[in-house]
């Protein structure tokens, strides 16, 4: 259906633009040539062709994006008592199976004859709904293309006017950026909020036990649920730790050679081979700690006597670090490349070995930038999800053992909001506050990592 | 100074003395640079050689011939599609073996072929009803624990003596046979590894990328444009600028928790669907495609645009007309590898739901699919040897698109590079 609305708006459109160019045409004739107008005739057409379609798009979403929930509410409201007066979850179970039913999907149970009139209800609705709005739109298209063609005159500013409306849609294309932020945070936050209502705030940053299975039923005994987080943060901490432990001097190592003292051609080879390490997605790292690491690591273990979980926050963290290698030898290449060879010079003059000068001059000058990068680095650690979803635990585990299993934030999000629980449960919610949690530390780090740079970096001239 | 003479070092000899080590320290730094290098690209090899190893041979499935006679008497002409295929294929697998009788020993030689064989066989019969009547001679999927078993693993399949002895018949009569695995490209999800494939799950990813790139680029151009063209220097822009570079660092499964709260519960758009998947990606990519846009915008030198404004061209269309075809090629590379990025990403689709097992090929935006590398992570789950196999060739999949995207950005790049 959307599909057959845009064809035919993108016909109208491009007839609008037909039209309003060969008006423009027609009235320059009338008073000798075109170059009497004062814009081109594309912009009489484009002008014609916007305003046939940015009121009907308009028109159209906002239409769209009300339909649904307008329908659903008429429907309910039509619904008999016994249905109406069903706790939300059942209500919702019963509206799920009507519009099932209109889309001629398969239905839970055989439906009876009230779901089968509501379903039939629903359904012209919508036909009414979707022909009311076909009018509308054509409604719209051919008005503002009639107001245009007929306002097509020698002084006629088209062209102004459509460059002002073409800035417009690019201020509204950037702003979708601020959207975005402020929709991560609101929803990210309402739920939150939803859930520290249940659970307190203290009880969440403070608590010692996480173990989210509350109960389903109101009679069932013994899982009340607990939702200490400390136990997934020092789960995340020690991944990223390990994570960065491998990261970070083979990602600082690999950049110092290749940037000091590997040959330019070597350097055109081997920096993309790196870079295709951060290319590859993590769902393929992830299979590849679970499936092949852990059994070796394991079997290593094994051999030498220790007991190595076969989930262990030493897989997940040595394979995440391998992931990030990339990311920190490029963010150092370029930093180090940026200090200055005159300060390298004057090392050497005063006699300093290559690696001498490296780590007491080099270093030095590009610590901020190198500082910034490793923050960037284990926030993206820290958010990280595929691999410890695939290679680390469930069982929130307060240990700084590496051998052992733990579980992460990212982990704990995915295992939530993957199931089959109600939305509204503390389980669910817990979710969206650990995701709280996540956005608050990234973003934090991300200021801090901008930060650094901006305060400390040397300016060289 | 005037005890006695000590005999005192010149500055050179205390130079030189250290010298040895400082040039040991100076080698041995080196090294540490070579080895991490080898380190990192030796986890690299490991990763392609492990996954190819793996994946390599999920491209070939294992059939059994079997000689099928179509019987009219399990095939009724009016309504061939209906037949019992699945007696027909345990009939005829027991023509094979005459001796065979009893309940076990039955059930354990149907085990050796593939469900799947049946609806061939359906299909081939309403293709053709023809054939009702006579025999051919049909090379039909094996189960896939006879494929694992034929592949050479051995170890834990849990035959019994009597199916390991029909096995090694079948072999010796030649009956048994790798071709390639048309189903890992034709099928969707399914519970049985030898009918899994992936083109719903591709499909999934076809239609979610479509309406990434269809959203995306549009708005990550405009974006570009107006962020480096005309916005003018002041808090809002500055503020714009931040907001872009914190989006880029946000982790995925905040946007994945974003479409899960904005798109889904609020605006009540259908879960696994791909239009869904498509938006959270769109929002996802966009910071990329933005930061790539304005670098290419940044590069094209003020001269184009001060030429086309000194003939009387107005701002809008210096940009339209001048600027942005030159900026075009660094534009498509940035959304290239903003595609290359969401293609890969798996964990905001496990949040909208994108993550059921589908088995039917999704045909709409709006219908359930899931992703590729969803698929990967479904699939990597699964106990079966076999699914193990077959998601190391989904991965080998996903990473020979990845491969094409980027050496497309790449030769985009080099194509339309210019020095100005």
């Amino acid at each position: 259906m959307p599909l057959t609305f845009l064809l035919v708006l993108l016909v109208l459109t491009t007839v609008a633009f037909c039209c309003g160019h060969r008006r423009s045409h027609k009235v320059a004739a009338e008073i000798g040539g075109i170059s009497k107008l004062h814009s081109r005739p594309t912009y009489y057409g484009s002008l014609a062709a916007l305003w046939c379609a940015l009121p009907a798009i308009v028109m159209y979403s906002i239409w769209l994006s009300f339909e649904s929930s307008i329908v659903t509410n008429l429907v309910v409201n039509d619904l008999p008592e016994s249905l109406r007066n069903l706790p939300v979850s059942e209500l919702g179970l019963v509206i799920n199976d009507i519009k099932n039913l209109v889309s001629g999907n398969i239905v839970a149970k055989i439906p009876n004859q009230t779901i089968l009139a509501a379903a039939e209800h629903y359904r012209s609705l919508i036909n009414i709904s979707q022909a009311a709005l076909a009018v509308t739109m054509l409604g719209f298209a051919i008005s503002g293309i009639v107001v245009v063609l007929r306002s097509i005159k020698p002084e006629l500013k088209a062209r102004n006017q459509v460059e002002k409306v073409v800035k417009a849609l690019l201020l509204i294309s950037s702003s979708v950026a601020v959207f975005t932020t402020i929709g991560i945070v609101l929803s990210v936050l309402f739920e939150a909020l939803r859930f520290f209502q249940q659970v307190p705030l203290t009880d969440f940053i403070f608590g010692l036990k996480w173990s989210p299975q509350t109960a389903i039923r109101a009679d069932q005994v013994g899982s009340s649920g607990t939702f200490g987080a400390i136990p997934i943060f020092t789960g995340t901490l020690l991944i990223a730790a390990i994570a960065m432990s491998v990261a970070v001097p083979l990602g600082l190592m690999a950049a110092i050679y290749l940037s000091e003292y590997a040959h330019p051609k070597i350097r055109t080879i081997v920096k993309p081979l790196l870079e295709i390490l951060a290319g590859i997605p993590t769902v393929v790292y992830g299979f590849f700690a679970a499936l092949t690491v852990a059994p070796m690591v394991r079997g290593f273990g094994s051999s030498l006597g220790l007991d190595i979980s076969s989930e262990s926050a030493l897989v997940a963290g040595l394979v995440m670090g391998v992931m990030i290698i990339p990311f920190i030898s490029s963010l150092s290449d370029d930093v180090i490349n940026a200090v200055p060879q005159a300060l390298r010079d004057g090392s050497y003059g005063l006699g300093a070995t290559k690696s001498e000068t490296i780590r007491k001059v080099v270093i030095p000058a590009a610590l901020p930038g190198i500082v910034s990068g490793i923050l960037l680095a284990v926030s993206r650690a820290i958010g990280e999800t595929m691999i410890v979803v695939m290679a680390a635990g469930l069982s929130a585990n307060l240990t700084a053992n590496p051998l052992q299993t733990v579980t992460t934030v990212t982990v704990q999000i995915v295992t939530l909001l993957v199931g089959d629980q109600e939305f509204e449960s503390a389980k669910t919610l817990a979710a969206f506050a650990l995701g709280l949690m996540l956005f608050i530390v990234t973003l934090g780090l991300n200021i801090i990592a901008l930060q650094v740079v901006k305060k400390f970096r040397e300016q060289y001239e | 100074m005037n005890k006695t003479p000590k005999k005192s070092l010149s500055t050179a000899e205390i130079v030189q003395s250290g010298l040895k080590k400082r040039y040991r320290a100076e080698r041995r730094f080196r090294l540490f640079g070579v080895l991490a290098i080898v380190i990192s690209l030796m986890f690299l090899v490991i990763l392609f050689a492990d996954i190819l190893w793996k994946g390599a041979p999920a491209f070939r499935q294992t059939h059994i011939k079997i000689d099928v006679f179509f019987d009219p008497a399990l095939i009724p002409l009016n309504n061939s599609d209906r037949a019992d295929y699945r007696g027909l294929v345990k009939k005829n697998l027991r023509n094979l073996f005459p001796e065979v009788s009893g309940r076990r020993p039955k059930r354990e030689l149907n085990k050796l072929i593939s469900s799947g064989a049946a609806y061939e066989l359906r299909e081939m019969v309403v293709a053709d009803p023809g054939l009702v009547g006579t025999t051919s001679e049909l090379w039909l999927p094996a189960d896939d624990a006879v494929d694992i078993f034929f592949k050479g693993y051995t170890e834990g399949d849990r035959f019994s003596e009597r199916q390991r002895k029909w096995l090694k018949t079948l072999q010796d009569e030649g009956r048994l046979r790798k071709q390639f695995n048309v189903a890992l490209f034709t099928n969707g999800d399914s519970r049985d590894p030898e009918l899994a494939g992936i083109l719903g799950a591709l499909s999934g990813t076809i239609f979610t990328l479509l309406i990434t790139v269809l959203i995306s680029f549009p708005i990550g151009v405009a974006t570009a444009i107006y962020l480096e063209e005309f916005a003018a220097k002041n808090r809002l822009t500055d503020f714009l600028e931040v907001n872009i570079n914190n989006l880029a660092a946000v982790p995925s499964i905040i946007f994945g928790l974003l479409g899960l709260a904005v798109f889904i519960n609020f605006f009540g758009l259908p879960r696994s669907a791909p239009v869904v998947g498509g938006l959270v990606l769109t929002l996802m990519t966009l910071p990329t495609i933005i930061i790539a846009g304005r670098a290419a915008l940044k590069a094209v030198p003020p001269s184009i645009r001060e030429a086309a404004l000194g003939i009387g061209a107005s701002k809008m269309q210096t940009i339209m007309h001048h600027v942005l075809p030159l900026a075009m090629p660094g534009m498509l590379t940035g959304t290239i590898i903003g595609m290359a990025r969401a293609l890969g990403e798996t964990a905001p689709l496990l949040m909208i739901g994108m993550v059921a097992f589908i088995v039917d090929i999704p045909k709409t935006f709006t219908s359930p699919a899931t992703a590729l590398p969803v698929q990967i992570y479904l699939w990597a789950d699964s106990p079966e040897r076999a699914f193990a196999e077959r998601t190391s060739a989904a991965i080998i999949v996903l990473l020979v698109f990845l491969i094409v995207m980027n050496a497309t950005a790449v030769v985009l790049r080099k194509k339309f590079e210019r020095r100005w």
